[in-house]
């Protein structure tokens, strides 16, 4: 490639970046800013002195460390779960020979197409009224507990695997379940810990069905206890500022150390569609 | 095969029926269930008895003035996000398949928005779009445009939303793209490179029909991601669908007749017509990818 080419691509690549990352800047140096700062003219790109007292303020308005728990904790329990049931239910699928078994694999795909929003309705009241889970974190848990997506997914790993693997181990007599533990789990750590990837972010940034099923502040996560928060802290920007980085940050984390998996996982999802 | 087959099948049943518990419950169960809701005028939630059976409910919807208002502001969000962050994430993917330094960098920053969390990073948006305050207004302010009521004016409520979409949904598109790029025969680009092939021509000539396919497909998704877009209208204008409904989407005005205004059945028939609108583009999609897409 040329200089002049590849210097206009680099220009490019690096104007489209500062797009992306702006919103991050912002708001991570906006929540180390007072007031002042955060609304000033002409604008004050970075901060005279790093106001780490907004992260207390903010704490003192709203209990963030306790959304926080509370998020980690369900994300996690969530996760660990819907892993269990996804590994159980994709080694069915792909490797036990029963009756029905392409018929009910088609069917449970279809339901792919159905938006969220039929489903939430009579979610809630299956668990709120039903179950009288209203306001626990079972009640944030449950629903998500199995994923046709992630069984999906893991079925195309799974499938990947040798067969001759599986009917070799049937000769020695090896038990489905050990088998299981011992090949098909093992050789699939890259699948899960994707799997496990998005079920985590996508349980951290959930929102609607957290808002539906949980009304007491200590029951509340971050995403509900944030909009809380804004309405409350008003025209406060550095707080609020403050507050968006504490729910962020933590993901920002985990993407940069294990951002590998979860590109994998997106380009193969986009893909195979 | 070296046992009979009931035993398969009841063992395959019991690796099974954790997930198919919780997705009958959680998928199957109410998915008739809504649909049966949404016939009702009245639906008790607590006794699961209803009157008034009928199509009064989806006639109700399709007259009301916000739904409808709804079903625009979606439509145009739609039309203008899709192409758009298309084109952009097509062009990024482009990019970032150079053979240069600092690829793999670019990446991760091209992707960071895909994981975050919408309602607070639009806080962070509502603070670019303040009209006082803002950096947009600044930013402009330098070329002469006068200060722009991003988030309070009705005539630029929408195009600020769809600001905030084409941001969002950027990093999934870029990524999904340049796996497809990527999973193309470099002996084409070898060719091309060996013929002094401009990169132009070899963009619209191999680049372009080969991933065609993908193409379509993701132009698909993102049809039925920007019809049931939500999550941006919370994050850029909290407790409201901004200024005079001006911001309002179809699964906003679900979750308002639900939520905000208890009244399950109209919230059913509502989430059932933007099912049966999803289900025209999957037609579409199943149709055309059948014929046109080849190479």
């Amino acid at each position: 490639m040329k200089t002049t080419s590849k210097i206009i691509t680099y220009i490019l690549l690096a104007t489209g970046a500062i797009v992306m990352l702006f919103p991050f800047f912002w708001m991570i140096t906006g929540s180390l800013k007072t007031y002042n700062e955060i609304t000033a003219s002409p604008i004050v790109w970075w901060p005279k002195v790093v106001q780490w007292s907004n992260y207390a303020r903010a704490l003192e308005i709203a209990p963030f460390d306790k959304y926080f728990v509370n998020t980690v904790l369900v994300a996690t329990i969530n996760t660990l779960v819907v892993l269990l049931t996804s590994i159980f239910a994709a080694f069915a699928f792909s490797r036990l020979k029963f009756k029905g078994r392409d018929i009910i694999f088609s069917i449970l795909l279809a339901t792919l197409m159905i938006p969220s929003q039929i489903l939430i309705i009579t979610n809630y009241v299956t668990v709120a009224v039903r179950l009288h889970l209203m306001d626990t974190m079972l009640a944030l848990i449950l629903p998500y507990t199995a994923s046709i997506f992630y069984i999906y997914l893991l079925r195309e790993f799974f499938n990947q695997i040798p067969e001759q693997l599986y009917l070799a181990a049937k000769v020695d007599g090896t038990s489905d379940w050990r088998y299981l533990w011992k090949i098909m789990v093992p050789n699939s750590k890259n699948a899960l810990i994707t799997i496990g990837l998005f079920s985590f972010i996508a349980s951290w940034n959930s929102y609607i069905w957290p808002l539906l099923v949980t009304n007491s502040e200590s029951k509340r996560v971050l995403s509900i206890g944030l909009r809380y928060f804004s309405g409350e802290a008003g025209t406060d920007y550095h707080l609020l500022m403050a507050a968006g980085t504490i729910v962020i940050l933590p993901l920002l984390v985990i993407y940069l150390f294990l951002r590998r998996y979860i590109m994998e996982g997106v380009s193969r999802a986009g893909i195979k569609g | 095969m070296f046992e009979p087959k009931w035993k398969t099948t009841l063992k395959a049943l019991l690796y099974l029926s954790p997930a198919l518990i919780i997705i009958a419950t959680f998928v199957i169960y109410p998915m008739f269930r809504s649909v049966w809701i949404s016939f009702f005028k009245d639906y008790n939630i607590f006794k699961h008895t209803g009157t008034g059976f009928g199509l009064e409910n989806y006639k109700d919807v399709l007259t009301d003035g916000r739904f409808l208002l709804a079903l625009k502001n979606t439509s145009i969000y739609t039309i203008v996000v899709v192409p758009i962050s298309m084109i952009i994430a097509l062009f990024s993917a482009v990019l970032l398949n150079s053979k240069m330094k600092g690829m793999k960098f670019f990446e991760t920053l091209y992707f960071l928005p895909y994981i975050t969390n919408l309602i607070a990073i639009g806080l962070a948006f509502q603070f670019i779009f303040n009209s006082t305050y803002g950096i947009l207004n600044k930013v402009l302010g330098i070329f002469g445009i006068d200060s722009i009521m991003w988030l309070n004016d009705p005539k630029y409520s929408l195009p600020a939303l769809i600001i905030f979409g084409i941001w969002s949904g950027l990093a999934f598109k870029i990524v999904v793209f340049l796996a497809g790029i990527q999973g193309i025969n470099k002996q084409y680009y070898q060719a091309a490179r060996i013929d002094g092939t401009s990169r132009w021509r070899t963009f619209t000539k191999i680049t372009m029909p080969l991933l065609s396919p993908m193409i379509f497909y993701i132009a698909i998704i993102s049809f039925i991601g920007a019809f049931k877009t939500y999550i941006q209208v919370v994050g850029l204008y909290g407790n409201n669908p901004g200024p005079a409904d001006t911001a309002m989407t179809i699964v906003y005005y679900v979750y308002d007749k639900f939520y905000g205004a208890n009244e399950p059945p109209i919230a059913a028939a509502a989430s059932v017509i933007l099912f049966l609108i999803i289900l025209i583009f999957t037609f579409i999609q199943l149709r055309v990818s059948k014929k046109r897409v080849q190479y």
